[in-house]
């Protein structure tokens, strides 16, 4: 039964603060909560309910009404250190309660063995920390199980022969296939390749009070209306909330974690609406605040105590950021495909994961998936052929005839870990509170751009073989803009070489712990969601065993 | 074709199962409410008065944006009400374009009376004369290329950028918002405005069998 919504004075010490209500935010908040824990969950952005989502592509996307908005948190960019960043719109991720998880696409894929064991497996690449887990896959399985029947994920167990082992099957069937899936599967098994139904975190069936998706076209980047996308906002918060023992606080920006003599933290320090500023304490603090957002508070966190920032005497938070690789094909068709109804994906395959560096010339693997994820209006910005008029006849004309008979074909891929591929504090640009912004490093390992532009021609190929009347590609290119922020506070067994250790404690402050993209070792083939939930879930039983055998001294 | 309202109500009684009614009964005042004032923002569009532009700035912008997506058979910016979509914008979401839309709107009618002397406004020029001007005044607009991924250039200080996005947006965005007046736009590039859908979607999903595992000989490669 529910209990009445919970709510925490700053000055009462909680057991648990966890900055970020997303992906792994709303999953530790309902873990640690059902478990007995007080909980307070610190979220910067608002508090919106399906009640405040509308098919709007102004609010969404002029007005960031989900999302980190630039002209308040900017944000600089420069490939390598010895370069002066400008200021410049590269990192995107969600704000409000459910942050990114909100908006995303929701391709739920589980990393597959390789990526726990890469180093082992193919030793060490030129150019990249490629290092291995300190965990391993079956050690994870338990929890992707979780979130596939907790948070609620819809597919076809056994569907690809490339899946790794798995001890239950999909709680729930796939959602309908599109016509980009039907044109995809055929073209892919005159091909030779193994197309199967997408694993999606969206359900195909009403659960748990949730409704079944509604296939209303407004999918990716906009919040869902019924509660059919399993964002932590509709799946997790609500349990947490439940249990009477867990408050969401919106609008709260943390800047600093406190700590005190002892080498402890004692609790967060935010912002609320209107500035003011408040220590909410708490005998434990676990970040989620995403990969981003993680590294930098720790890099505010610095003091005499932690000169280089909270947790990082090993000099590794904010690097090895990952952002995964990608690339599209277009592909436009003699039929409508009305690929504008309903959620993003159907069909994928994985016959890319793990490619023979001796026969492809570079290291790396992925998977391409076929979609629709356009708006109308995105549609007339990215959607049309490169050489079409932007005005006029033509320009309308192909906006008639295109609209519903294009399709793309996403190429998901491997990112490198990269040591000086980075967050950290800028310098001189400062965000709207007067905080250093956030300062974005990054250029590709050349095996990542080499991997999508081979991806991208058998994309080509799979166009070709499908029928397209017309074919092109996006442009392959350095990435300069990142959604998938994956990395910058690794975990590892060693506290010189990493951040956080399998419990997700950080090696230097016993009652501090991070969990969300920047808890990551490599970055899998392209879908980090999952296995972040996967982490989330393991976490909270880990911090949940210390807590109860008193191993973590607040 | 259906009001917007029953459209999205339909969607809604058919969303399906319990929770689909329980989240109906819950959510459907705050949802009526939006689309009740949707529905008369957007209906009103024909006699409100500008509230940002001037008459004759209000016909240069309509010129353009039915410069961008002219009419021909099917509607265009013009039947879609897109300059009403572009006041109501300067007043509120593009309230810092305004100065660029005044200066832009100058330097337009500048040129064209350099061009066509006499001429006093780009409304007033006949329509060869537009697609001239335009094809002069909004070079950038050219093809230059696939664009990046998905990455969209939304924020824009230029006036022949901010003019083309708004026309878009005006001409292809959920009637909610003020533009897409009958969903002329979504008729022109063949988007049904009914609010949820059910497969088959389109031509070549409606005879699928089904998913089926790969045959016994198909092994990875």
């Amino acid at each position: 039964m529910s209990q009445a919504k919970v709510s925490y004075k700053p000055s009462e010490e909680v057991d648990f603060v966890i900055v970020g209500s997303g992906a792994a935010g709303g999953v530790l908040a309902k873990e640690l909560s059902t478990n007995g824990f007080r909980v307070v969950v610190l979220e910067q952005g608002p508090y919106l309910t399906e009640a405040d989502f509308a098919h709007d592509e102004i609010e969404v996307m002029l007005r960031h009404q989900l999302t980190n908005n630039p002209a308040l948190q900017p944000n600089t960019f420069r490939k390598t250190a010895q370069d002066k960043a400008q200021q410049q719109y590269s990192v995107l991720y969600g704000r409000c309660v459910g942050g990114s998880s909100v908006h995303f696409t929701a391709n739920f894929w589980r990393f597959h063995e390789i990526d726990f064991m890469e180093q082992s497996k193919v030793g060490d690449i030129p150019g990249a920390a490629l290092v291995d887990w300190p965990i391993r896959y079956a050690d994870l399985e338990p929890y992707y199980t979780k979130v596939e029947w907790e948070i609620g994920v819809s597919g076809l167990a056994g569907a690809s022969p490339f899946d790794p082992p798995r001890s239950k099957p999909y709680p729930m069937p796939p959602l309908p296939v599109k016509g980009s899936g039907v044109m995809f599967e055929r073209a892919a098994r005159k091909l030779g390749y193994h197309p199967f139904p997408a694993p999606m975190a969206i359900l195909s069936q009403p659960r748990a009070g949730r409704s079944a998706c509604i296939n209303c076209g407004f999918c990716l980047g906009f919040g869902c209306e019924v509660g059919a996308k399993s964002s932590s906002l509709a799946a997790a918060v609500p349990v947490a909330e439940a249990t009477g023992r867990c408050e969401i606080r919106p609008n709260s920006y943390v800047h600093q974690i406190a700590v005190d003599k002892n080498r402890r933290v004692t609790g967060a320090v935010y912002f609320d609406s209107k500035g003011t500023a408040h220590l909410q304490k708490a005998k434990a603090v676990v970040l989620a605040a995403n990969g981003a957002e993680t590294p930098r508070l720790l890099l505010l966190s610095a003091s005499p105590q932690f000169p280089n920032g909270l947790a990082n005497s090993s000099g590794m938070v904010g690097k090895h950021l990952m952002t995964n690789s990608g690339a599209i094909a277009f592909g436009v068709f003699e039929e409508p495909l009305n690929d504008y109804k309903g959620f993003a994906v159907s069909r994928l395959f994985h016959d890319f994961y793990e490619l023979d560096p001796e026969k492809v010339g570079f290291h790396g693997g992925g998977g391409i998936d076929a979609r629709f994820d356009f708006t109308p209006s995105t549609f007339a910005m990215n959607g049309l052929p490169p050489d079409t008029p932007r005005w006029g006849k033509e320009f309308k004309k192909a906006l008639h005839q295109n609209f519903t008979r294009t399709l793309e074909l996403f190429c998901h891929g491997t990112s490198l870990p990269v040591e000086s591929n980075s967050f950290s504090l800028d310098p001189d640009v400062k965000d709207a509170w007067g905080l250093p912004a956030l300062r974005m490093t990054y250029r590709d390992h050349p095996d990542d751009l080499k991997l999508v532009s081979w991806m991208k021609d058998r994309a080509m190929e799979l166009l070709d073989v499908a029928g397209a009347k017309t074919k092109w590609h996006s442009p392959i290119q350095e990435t300069q803009f990142a959604v998938h922020l994956l990395g910058t506070c690794r975990m590892g067994n060693d506290p010189k070489t990493s951040v956080i250790n399998p419990d997700h404690r950080t090696h230097d402050v016993s009652n501090l712990f991070l969990c969300d993209g920047s808890s990551l070792v490599t970055s899998g083939r392209g879908q980090p969601t999952m296995t972040i939930e996967a982490l989330a879930f393991r976490a909270a039983d880990r911090i949940t065993a210390l807590a109860k055998r008193g191993e973590i001294p607040g | 074709m259906k009001p917007f309202q029953a459209a999205r109500r339909d969607f809604l009684l058919q969303a399906g199962g319990a929770a689909g009614a329980a989240w109906l009964s819950a959510q459907w005042p705050a949802v009526l409410s939006a689309a009740q004032h949707a529905h008369e923002a957007t209906k009103s569009n024909a006699s409100v008065k500008f509230e940002v532009l001037t008459p004759e700035q209000a016909k240069d912008v309509e010129t353009i944006a039915s410069q961008i997506i002219p009419t021909d058979d099917l509607p265009g910016a013009r039947e879609a009400g897109v300059v009403y979509f572009i006041d109501r914008a300067l007043k509120t979401f593009a309230s810092d374009m305004v100065p660029a839309y005044q200066k832009g709107l100058a330097d337009l009618t500048k040129l064209t009376a350099e061009t066509y002397p006499g001429v006093e406004s780009f409304a007033a020029a006949t329509p060869e004369q537009q697609e001239k001007l335009m094809a002069e005044f909004a070079v950038e607009l050219n093809p230059s290329g696939a664009r990046p991924r998905r990455r969209m250039q939304l924020v824009s200080t230029d006036f022949v950028q901010s003019i083309w996005l708004h026309t878009v947006l005006g001409f292809l965005t959920d009637p909610e918002r003020g533009g897409n007046r009958d969903y002329v736009g979504w008729k022109v590039i063949g988007r049904d405005p009914e609010h949820s859908f059910s497969p088959p979607f389109g031509y070549y999903d409606k005879d699928y069998p089904g998913w089926q595992a790969a045959p016994p000989n198909s092994e990875k490669k």
